[in-house]
């Protein structure tokens, strides 16, 4: 009996092991799709409001996430199918998955992190007006990421792409009530779509440059390498891509919308503004890697730069930050940016920067919702109006301590490992500015996760009411997430054999190494901010005592002026230009035809009117006074004396005895 | 023997004085006995080719029409009575009533 089980057992373990699996990869994407419609149709008529669908299917797509992850973990190779979508001239497009093993890593990912924010928001948006709503925004969200992870080419890939915007923007404004959150929902739509633009001409210049023959990102990734392409037009395409990537991923200078996003329910924010959609621009990078690679190599520089700017500037700015979600999205940007620059270090960066947004997206997930379970509690996002919630909270403050840790960097946690992983890559291509600037992000990012942790669970509390812990459907994902976050790091660790990356990269096993002095620098750095943080906000003070700084604090409330530049060097201007313009065309222009058609409408109606009375009915009238015209001179044979009658009479048969006769 | 031509004058005259009786005369008994007269006419032609023929069936003929005009005349004298009893004259200028 048990030795049946055991077989039986590893019979399941063959079976989700073999292609099998890989090859019904997109029935994972389709899942939520699938919820999507029926949440949509039938949502608010089942029981519980309709969050039974997306929880169940994302929760089977999850289940079959680590059946295709066992797949590359067994030794699997990767596995591309398609079906023909439409053809335009001699461009075949396919509709068709390519499963290796970042896509894999990838489709855990997100379906785990989804399943843990489809339960939360079941207890987070519990009483919510719109909750069916939500769950199919959520749904229609992840079906679009998991749609980008699996799409072998570049047309399935915008489509996920621009799907995901929608829904962001859907799930920000999803309490629009409020003016500032549906201006942060028209905010983040619109700055995310100065770069999609660029992305979309990426594709079109790679698409034009195969001749018009393939959008497959696997062969692009081949022929980009060849003698066919100009390494100009490879070069531009890169750069219009990466464009994309500074759209979605909130790199500099388009960061601006990511912290203002943070307006939508928290779960939203966990989901789309920590852990899936800003990691679409780095998955997106990665991808297209060989077009990067292939580019002169400015461009490359040009990437890291931009990395590195958004890594040190957002992580400076979320010293400033009350707002506790703020923190957290100014330090998601930061850690973005430290995967961006990494893609300009070279393929072991490249690695490094998956292995980092592998990590990233469960601890990150993690502490979005332990703030959204704080704020369940507190009824606000202002630090300044926390406080003390270790004691009442227990479960919470222990996941976001581990979050928060694991953020920082502190052995043996997940950012820990995959941090190393990024100094080692960076130290070992010899960029050593790179290195020092991420170094000291690493520093800063320790000092005000410390700040953060300090004033919402430590001191006495300053708010009102009296906060308690959450419901089971919340603290399950963040013990779930916690678990993971501990867990997951070990994936990368040199000294374990960092199985991630063979599972990732099966074409370029680069070998992984653990050096020791430049862990202890960034173990040293996280200290050293952590502490810094403990000595500054160890007691509560009204004033943060940063103000002390003068006129660099200033610089970092206000943004760096970056809000301030666009708001009146961009939005106004074109805003008061545009907005008199459209007054003018929609009084002048459009009410001007309306009017005039109205106008010539009723001149002809006037027209069809005199021809009805006139013609039609003098027709109808002159018929029937024809009739009785007639009829009126023909009475007066009619005189009712029969002896007229028989002279009639007599006159007719004379007449015919004529004829008749003459014939 | 009486020769076909004088018999067909004579029809013709009966004839015509009938239709002139019928087409002219005010008093309905009048135009009554006009119509006898034309009837009478047509009996005088039937009888007439009758003996040129040698041929009975035109005075059996004959013989039905004198019939069908005796029942004519009674008919007709019944309705002029009636006019008579309800309009006080037989004057088929005032009996002008089936009309516009």
């Amino acid at each position: 009996m048990v030795v049946a089980f055991v077989l039986t057992q590893e019979e399941v373990a063959e079976a989700a092991g073999s292609a099998g699996l890989t090859r019904y990869a997109w029935v994972i994407a389709l899942l939520p799709l699938v919820s999507a419609a029926l949440t949509l149709f039938f949502g608010k008529r089942t029981p519980g409001r309709g969050w039974i669908y997306g929880v169940l299917t994302v929760g089977t797509g999850f289940v079959l996430s680590l059946g295709v992850l066992w797949h590359f973990v067994t030794g699997g190779g990767a596995h591309a199918s398609a079906v023909d979508w439409f053809q335009i001239g001699s461009l075949e497009m396919m509709l068709g998955q390519y499963v290796d093993g970042l896509t894999a890593v990838m489709l855990v990912v997100v379906t785990a992190v989804s399943l843990c924010v489809h339960v939360y928001s079941i207890g987070y948006m519990h009483g919510d007006s719109r909750f069916t709503w939500f769950y199919v925004a959520l749904s229609l969200f992840t079906a679009a990421m998991l749609n980008v992870v699996i799409a072998d080419n570049l047309f399935q890939l915008v489509v996920g792409w621009e799907v995901m915007g929608f829904c962001s923007y859907i799930l920000i404004g999803h309490w629009w009530e409020e003016h500032v959150n549906s201006s942060s929902a028209i905010k983040a739509f619109i700055t995310t779509r100065i770069g999609d633009v660029p992305f979309l001409f990426g594709v079109f210049v790679l698409i034009a440059a195969t001749g018009f023959t393939t959008s497959n990102i696997q062969e692009i990734g081949h022929l980009v390498g060849g003698e066919e392409m100009a390494r100009g037009t490879v070069s531009i395409a890169a750069l219009l891509l990466f464009g994309g990537a500074i759209g979605k991923s909130a790199q500099f200078p388009l960061h601006v919308w990511l912290p203002d996003a943070m307006a939508g329910p928290t779960p939203v924010s966990a989901l789309i503004h920590a852990a899936t959609m800003v990691a679409a621009g780095v998955y997106m990078v990665g991808r297209t890697y060989e077009v990067f690679v292939n580019a002169d190599p400015w461009v490359l520089q040009f990437v890291g730069v931009i990395g590195v700017i958004t890594a040190v500037g957002a992580g400076l700015l979320g010293l400033v930050q009350d707002d506790i979600k703020r923190v957290l999205a100014y330090s998601t940007v930061s850690q973005l940016g430290y995967m961006i620059t990494l893609m300009a270090a070279g393929p072991a960066g490249r690695n490094a920067a998956f292995f980092h947004l592998f990590t990233h997206a469960f601890f990150k997930a993690l502490l979005f919702l332990g703030s959204g379970s704080v704020i369940h509690a507190c009824h606000t996002n202002n630090m300044s109006e926390m406080g003390g919630l270790r004691k009442p909270m227990p479960v919470t403050f222990w996941t976001f301590l581990i979050g928060s840790l694991a953020l920082a960097g502190i052995p043996p946690l997940a950012g820990f490992f995959s941090k190393d992983e990024l100094l080692v890559a960076l130290e070992h291509d010899h960029q050593i500015v790179l290195f020092g600037l991420l170094l000291f992000t690493a520093a800063v990012t320790a000092f005000y996760t410390a700040r953060m942790v300090l004033q919402t669970f430590f001191g006495t509390y300053r708010g009102h009411g009296h906060p308690h812990e959450s419901p089971v459907s919340m603290t399950g994902p963040l013990v779930f997430l916690a678990a993971a976050t501990v867990a997951v790091g070990f994936l990368g660790f040199a000294e374990t054999g960092a199985p991630f990356f063979d599972w990732v990269f099966l074409e370029e096993p680069e070998a992984i190494t653990f050096v020791p002095w430049v862990a202890a620098l960034s173990v040293a750095a996280a200290g050293l901010g952590l502490l810094g943080g403990w000595a500054v906000y160890r007691t509560w003070r009204a004033e943060d005592p940063l103000v002390a700084l003068g006129s660099a604090y200033t610089l970092l409330a206000r943004k760096y002026y970056l809000d301030d530049i666009y708001w009146k060097g961009i939005i106004r201007p074109i805003r008061d230009e545009v907005a008199a313009f459209a007054n003018w065309t929609n009084q002048v222009v459009i009410d001007g035809v309306v009017n005039g058609a109205a106008t010539v409408t009723r001149y002809l109606s006037g027209g069809i009117k005199a021809f009805d009375e006139e013609v039609i009915d003098g027709a109808v009238n002159g018929l029937g006074q024809t009739a009785g015209f007639t009829g009126g001179l023909l009475r007066y044979l009619q005189s009712g004396n029969v002896q007229r009658y028989a002279a009639f009479l007599f006159a007719g048969v004379v007449i015919l005895a004529v004829i008749f006769t003459r014939i | 023997m009486i020769r076909l031509p004088l018999v067909l004058f004579f029809s013709a005259a009966l004839f015509s004085i009938g239709v002139y009786g019928v087409l002219a005369r005010r008093n309905a008994v009048l135009v009554l006995m006009s119509i006898e007269l034309m009837l009478n006419a047509v009996n005088v032609n039937l009888i007439g080719f009758s003996q040129l023929w040698r041929d009975l069936t035109g005075q059996v003929f004959a013989l039905f029409v004198i019939a069908i005009a005796a029942a004519e005349v009674g008919i007709g004298l019944a309705i002029v009575i009636l006019i008579y009893r309800n309009r006080e004259t037989i004057n088929l200028d005032e009996v002008s009533l089936l009309k516009w």
